[in-house]
């Protein structure tokens, strides 16, 4: 007797049950989320990346920061990364919409980045994030992750200093001899507006409806479940 | 079972001289593309074995190659997870599925020439999406970072391999289809329907927000759930009751194993999502799906155990054998852990930690790639015609890789599950409430000197790979030698000495 086609078909239907279930059922169910009008500030939520910060995603992208770095923050009860402060919420599928790639990431080598634009804000954030990425040990003594000085560039002084040269910005060891000046390549200056740029806006009425909020009394740990609904 | 062993571990002192004189000719067929598969899989090992330990040593010694923008960890890593999955595993994956084919459908494989130029078209493949990530067009999706334009190289090679496959299997002779063949089908089948779909629905047209993670995490789980796996359970069900001389323990649980498998492990693969901002039903069915995969890792586990079972003593001699018991062991292991990492409570202090990591090796390696390294002892002499020059260096193989995966899993496990306590849990404060959480840097300090550990194994494994590669070009370029030969054992078996 030959199965073959009979065990075909079961290879078959096997996938094609996963395929449905999995990626068809949710794509055609929430792929289709829309922003969220917020009438007394006259934007809608989630708002899209301003093109500087753009183009850093794309450097975000080829230099492997996920593979460090995560961007979702559990919920609260689930984990600690709201007591780290790593958001003063968990994240949920609508701030994901306008991301042409999602960075959920999958490690923590590294701290979650999903709202690091809340934690280094303006120009102190963006001196903090030209010292980490030129040397982490300038602010994070002990931290494994590597340099990024590529992304800057040492350069003769030739005439007047470029005005993009940060040099003034780092400790005293890492100067420049003299007549020399360290700039900040376009790409540094764009993953740093991405770096300063990411971060969740306040709850949507519609995800805030159902999102658990922590209780101070530990007995109330049985409403639970609700926070299950909050992720959809 | 004597006289069986000796049968078994040399092919010319068969019986029956029809069926040997079968066997050579389809072994002959397989020659060309086997090797080319089998060459470039070495290299590829010895390409990612690098990127591994430049990616291991930077990750506890940042300064190393701090200004090589190419080999910065990010790039690094990607550059040895590909080189590992497309290069390595997945051109062994092929030699190993076509000659299995070839010889369970009792068919010769024509026109190899066309094979010959799916295995260039492969490798070219997996070098331009190498080149790729080295300048920075990775896609920074896990497990398929390839640039888009070195995929579409891929997919029409793997086209080529799967329809050979298919072809040779409608071709044979054999009446039965054997359970090895059920998982080279649908491992054949499954591959190209993931990579494709997962290509146009995160790349060239992607969906939106995080259904992207759902169908990150369906294809890259299943890459290993439905194309290493069963590739890799196929070569067991294969060389086990081959090298011992006794049938499979029970057919009914091959079976029963196979279809599991095929239902249960599909769905899996959203545990890495768990906690996540996707719809809380599908992880729980990622979650229930992740542990009904103990079924089919039991039945398997205790089919194979069983049929090892009185004739474990062959493991002194054979070198193949001994490889694919330690990668069927892994396997019952690894699978297990992973359904226990999939539940909740668990997955709150694994997941984001070396854990995972470890937990990728012991199923990638201490699992599949052993069976691999096995199948390549047991295949090679067979197409060759010659025997492995050195036992010793096999030997130096086998205990370094398998001592440095096992220091490799365990340490690392270790290190993540202390790593992931301390992130996850909330110290008791001085009033006996939950404090606050332990500083990031402080965990980031801890967790080096599992690192430092990570990079000593990984070095372990790297010397077995040179006496792998070495023992593997000494026998392409060593003559051939004329008359009768014997295999190359660790020792040789009772049987064979009296035989002498």
């Amino acid at each position: 007797m030959n199965r073959a086609p009979l065990i075909f078909l079961g290879i078959f239907f096997a996938l094609a049950f996963s395929w449905t279930g999995i990626i068809l059922t949710n794509h055609l169910s929430y792929a289709k989320l829309q922003p969220v009008f917020d009438e007394t500030e006259g934007k809608a939520f989630p708002q899209k990346l301003p093109g500087n910060a753009e183009r850093g995603k794309e450097v975000y992208r080829d230099l492997g920061c996920v593979y460090c770095h995560s961007q979702q923050v559990r919920q609260p009860g689930y984990g600690t990364d709201i007591d780290r402060g790593w958001g003063e919420r968990g994240s949920v599928a609508r701030d994901y919409i306008h991301e042409k790639r999602v960075y959920l990431g999958t490690m923590r080598t590294g701290p979650d980045l999903r709202n690091v634009g809340a934690r280094f804000v303006g120009d102190a954030g963006r001196d903090w994030h030209l010292q980490h990425l030129y040397d982490p040990q300038i602010t994070s003594k002990g931290s494994i992750m590597p340099p990024f000085r590529f992304l800057f560039e040492p350069r003769v002084i030739v005439g007047e200093p470029s005005p993009r040269a940060v040099q003034t910005k780092l400790p005293a060891q890492y100067q420049p001899p003299a007549g020399h000046e360290i700039v900040l390549t376009q790409r540094g200056e764009d993953l740093i507006s991405y770096l300063l740029a990411l971060k969740d806006p306040a709850l949507y009425p519609e995800e805030a409806a159902r999102v658990y909020v922590p209780k101070a009394d530990p007995a109330e740990k049985k409403t639970e479940p609700a926070q299950a609904e909050a992720a959809k | 079972m004597a006289s069986s062993l000796t049968a078994s571990l040399n092919p010319a002192s068969s019986p029956d001289l029809a069926k040997r004189a079968e066997l050579s000719a389809i072994d002959a067929s397989t020659r060309a593309p086997a090797l080319y598969f089998f060459g470039s899989s070495v290299l590829w090992l010895l390409v990612g074995t690098l990127f591994a330990l430049i990616a291991s040593y930077k990750l506890h010694t940042p300064e190393f190659l701090g200004d090589v923008e190419w080999l910065t960890f990010g790039r690094a890593r990607t550059l040895h997870l590909n080189a590992v999955i497309y290069g390595w595993a997945s051109n062994a994956s092929f030699a190993v599925a076509l000659w299995l084919m070839a010889r369970l459908a009792r068919a010769e494989l024509r026109h190899v020439g066309l094979l010959f130029i799916a295995a260039a078209f492969w490798n070219l493949g997996v070098t331009v999406g190498m080149v790729g990530i080295a300048i920075g067009d990775s896609t920074s999706i896990e497990w398929l970072e390839f640039p888009t334009y070195a995929t579409p190289i891929l997919f029409v090679a793997y086209a080529l391999v799967g329809a050979w496959a298919m072809i040779t299997f409608r071709f044979g002779r054999a009446k039965h289809i054997y359970v090895s063949q059920w998982y080279l089908l649908a491992a054949l089948f499954w591959f190209p329907w993931l990579y494709s779909v997962a290509q146009i629905m995160l790349l060239f047209e992607p969906t939106r927000g995080t259904v992207q993670g759902l169908v990150n995490w369906w294809f890259a789980h299943n890459v290993l759930g439905l194309w290493f796996t069963p590739i890799g359970l196929a070569a067991i069900y294969y060389f086990l009751p081959k090298v011992l001389g006794k049938p499979i323990h029970s057919y009914y649980l091959s079976v029963l194993g196979f279809w599991s498998l095929a239902i249960f492990y599909n769905w899996a693969g959203v545990h890495h999502l768990i906690g996540g901002p996707v719809p809380v039903w599908v992880q729980t069915a990622g979650i229930a799906a992740s542990f009904m995969m103990v079924v089919p890792v039991i039945v398997t586990g205790l089919n194979q155990h069983l049929t090892l079972v009185g004739a474990a003593a062959a493991l002194k001699y054979s070198p193949t054998l001994r490889f694919i018991v330690f990668g069927g062991v892994n396997y019952t292991l690894t699978s297990i852990a992973g359904s226990l990492m999939a539940m909740r409570s668990w997955a709150e202090i694994t997941h984001f930690t070396h854990y995972t990591v470890a937990h990728a090796h012991h199923g990638m390696y201490a699992f599949f790639t052993m069976v691999m390294f096995g199948s390549v002892y047991y295949i090679l002499p067979r197409i060759l015609l010659k025997e492995w020059p050195s036992a010793k260096l096999i030997s130096l193989h086998f205990w370094a890789t398998a001592g440095g995966i096992t220091l490799y899993v365990v340490g690392l496990s270790i290190g993540g599950i202390a790593q992931g306590l301390a992130m996850n849990t909330l110290p008791a404060g001085a009033d006996g409430q939950p404090g606050a959480p332990v500083a990031f840097m402080e965990v980031v300090a801890d967790m080096i000197k599992y690192l430092e550990i990570r990079t000593i194994a990984g070095v372990i494994i790297s010397i077995g790979h040179i006496a792998f590669a070495v023992n593997f070009t000494w026998m392409l370029v060593q003559p051939r030698k004329t008359g009768a030969t014997e295999p190359t054992l660790f020792r040789n078996a009772p049987d064979l000495e009296a035989a002498r």
